[in-house]
């Protein structure tokens, strides 16, 4: 085994279809330990497809897709151990404290019963959500509900965090909010993030690293410096995307590839953002 | 900035020995029940809605039936006779929302993220079905104070009542986790609210919930012997007003199909998740 496919999260050749419908093609990538990995792209891309097989919940052919060096075909409960999971929709259960939410991942996780409070207000502080701890999340805003999230996904102290999309329909003070504890936390822990986003000006801000998917295949790779230097003095992360993804698909233009499910999909979270 | 918790121990491999792998599971399903434990908590005003339906059956339809003597029960008065039947029929309608539920679940992406934890799928349906019984005996305790006022003599044997909770969540349980199965097969929630509703009445009335099985035409009794829900309404009535049941059957076809549907939904969870 080489250096790189011990690496965090490595894909070679990652392929899925849903029926006839190819969402990823020949996907390559390789994350360094500690780095935010960006994976870009417009509406119907693939990025959520490679994060559901990343995260076990897809099927990989083996050989494809390691996590910590763990192929994820042959040792999925181990892979999951390592994982810290928030999920492109709103996904916190509303009838539930905070405390609550937090304390079941807690519980799935091991975390011993002598540790559990304690690590649970430690991830619930972290996240400045001490609080509103106790009060259901039903009387969240998104942007709380987004670090609550994060909150359950660091609970267990994962390898790797994977977000999908975890500033979409938040305002410009909560995501810098959620990115901050993001940051904080990996700061403190070492650990790798892998996140999706249309948000240009946020890949560039907050990502080491980005890959640009554009119909399943990897158009792009490389820091967002490189990436714009690559293409003029001038350019921005928005040109290096238009450029790699055609002008007809601008990230404001959902309807165009990923169809009535991504539209619906985006709709929805929306809506439970409020 | 707080301390993080430290790492967890060193996650064993994927095939842990048979005692790990049955005290994992154990572990799982305590979480998840406690979780749901927490949830009802909170929606205790569902809780109580929930019991106008079975309140009017017995109230509206008992009373009414019971004056009239249109259906032939013997010695025993028809209240009586169709009190354990509202019992199994609230148990099964709280139970069938489930798999709605879990569709809801899974578009919500909470199914997703419980799927990316180190749980089996097993204790997640596990857990519903707990729930389902759960909330069923809060409505089952509703249901037997209404009965009571209304002068059902019901057994006051406090084994037999303890029994009869446990028919109740044996059923609740099946039928929870045959509505799970369900949202595995159709996966979209339109679907399942068209079969729930087309599968639901027939299972009520294709029981012995609300007449005794010899007043059926033979078709319909052999309908009856392979549903479920007339194995508990034959153990509800045997031990609550001590009418002649074969209780033994009763419980060996509750545990079986119970533990048989736990099995089949768990399959099935991940496609549903996948869907
Ligand atoms: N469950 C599914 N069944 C069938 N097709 C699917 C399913 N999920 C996704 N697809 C299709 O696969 C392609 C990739 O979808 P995916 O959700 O991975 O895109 P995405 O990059 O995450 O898009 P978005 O930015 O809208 O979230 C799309 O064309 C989508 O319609
Ligand atoms: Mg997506």
């Amino acid at each position: 085994m080489t250096a790189s496919e011990s690496g965090p999260v490595v894909t070679r050749g990652l392929r899925y279809a849903f029926g006839e419908h190819v969402a990823v093609d020949g996907l390559d990538l390789a994350l360094a330990p500690g780095e935010v990995f960006g994976l870009l792209g417009p509406n119907g891309a693939g990025k959520t497809t490679t994060i559901r097989v990343i995260t076990t919940l897809l099927p990989a052919p083996p050989g494809t897709v390691t996590v910590a060096g763990l192929d994820v075909a042959r040792n999925q409960r181990r892979v999951r151990r390592l994982l810290g999971y928030v999920p492109q929709q709103l996904s916190a259960d509303a009838s539930l404290s905070g405390r609550e939410n937090v304390a079941l991942f807690a519980r799935l996780f091991d975390v011993p019963r002598s540790d559990r409070s304690d690590a649970v207000a430690g991830v619930l502080d972290a996240m400045g959500l001490t609080e509103a701890a106790d009060r259901t999340a039903s009387t969240y805003s998104g942007g709380m509900i987004r670090r609550l999230e994060l909150a359950q996904a660091l609970v267990s102290a994962p390898q790797v965090l994977v977000l999908d999309e975890p500033t979409v329909g938040l305002d410009p003070v909560a995501r810098s909010g959620v990115w901050d504890r993001i940051h904080e936390v990996r700061h403190e822990t070492g650990m790798t993030v892998l996140v999706t986003t249309h948000a240009m000006e946020e890949a560039e801000l907050h990502c080491d690293r980005v890959a640009l998917l554009h119909r399943g295949r990897k158009r792009a790779e490389g820091s967002p410096a490189e990436l714009m230097a690559a293409l003029g003095d001038e350019a921005t992360l928005d040109d290096v995307f238009r450029h790699h993804t055609g002008d007809t698909l601008t990230p404001g233009s959902p309807a165009e590839e990923g169809g009535l499910r991504s539209v619906r999909a985006a709709r929805r979270t929306a809506r439970r953002v409020g | 900035m707080s301390v993080l918790p430290a790492a967890p121990p060193a996650g064993s491999a994927d095939r842990f020995s048979p005692a790990a792998e049955v005290a994992l599971l154990v572990r799982r399903i305590g979480a998840m029940c406690l979780v749901e434990l927490q949830k009802l908590r909170h929606d205790r005003t569902e809780l109580v809605t929930r019991t106008v339906q079975p309140a009017l059956w017995l109230a509206v339809f008992g009373t009414t039936f019971s004056r009239i003597h249109a259906i032939p029960t013997g010695s025993i008065p028809y209240l009586d006779f169709l009190a354990p039947g509202i019992l199994a029929q609230s148990a099964l309608f709280i139970a069938i929302f489930y798999g709605i539920q879990v569709i809801w679940e899974r578009d919500a992406g909470v199914l997703a993220k419980l799927l990316v934890t180190p749980t089996p799928r097993a204790a997640l349906v596990t857990a519903k079905a707990f729930a389902a019984g759960i909330r069923a005996l809060v409505q089952a305790l509703v249901v037997v104070v209404i009965a009571l006022l209304l002068g059902v003599g019901f057994t006051a044997n406090p084994l037999k009542l303890l029994a009869a909770a446990a028919v109740v969540v044996l059923g609740s349980a099946f039928f929870c986790c045959f509505s799970i199965t369900l949202a595995g097969v159709v996966l979209s929630r339109d679907r399942l609210m068209g079969i729930g509703q087309a599968i639901t009445m027939p299972l009520f009335f294709a029981s012995n919930a609300l007449y005794p099985v010899d007043v059926m035409p033979t078709w319909l009794q052999w309908v009856n012997h392979v549903n479920p829900l007339s194995y508990e309404v034959d153990a509800l009535r045997g031990l609550l007003i001590g009418t002649p049941a074969r209780l033994g059957v009763d419980a060996v076809v509750l545990v079986v199909a119970a533990a048989a549907m736990i099995v089949i939904a768990s399959a099935l969870l991940p496609r549903l998740a996948r869907g």
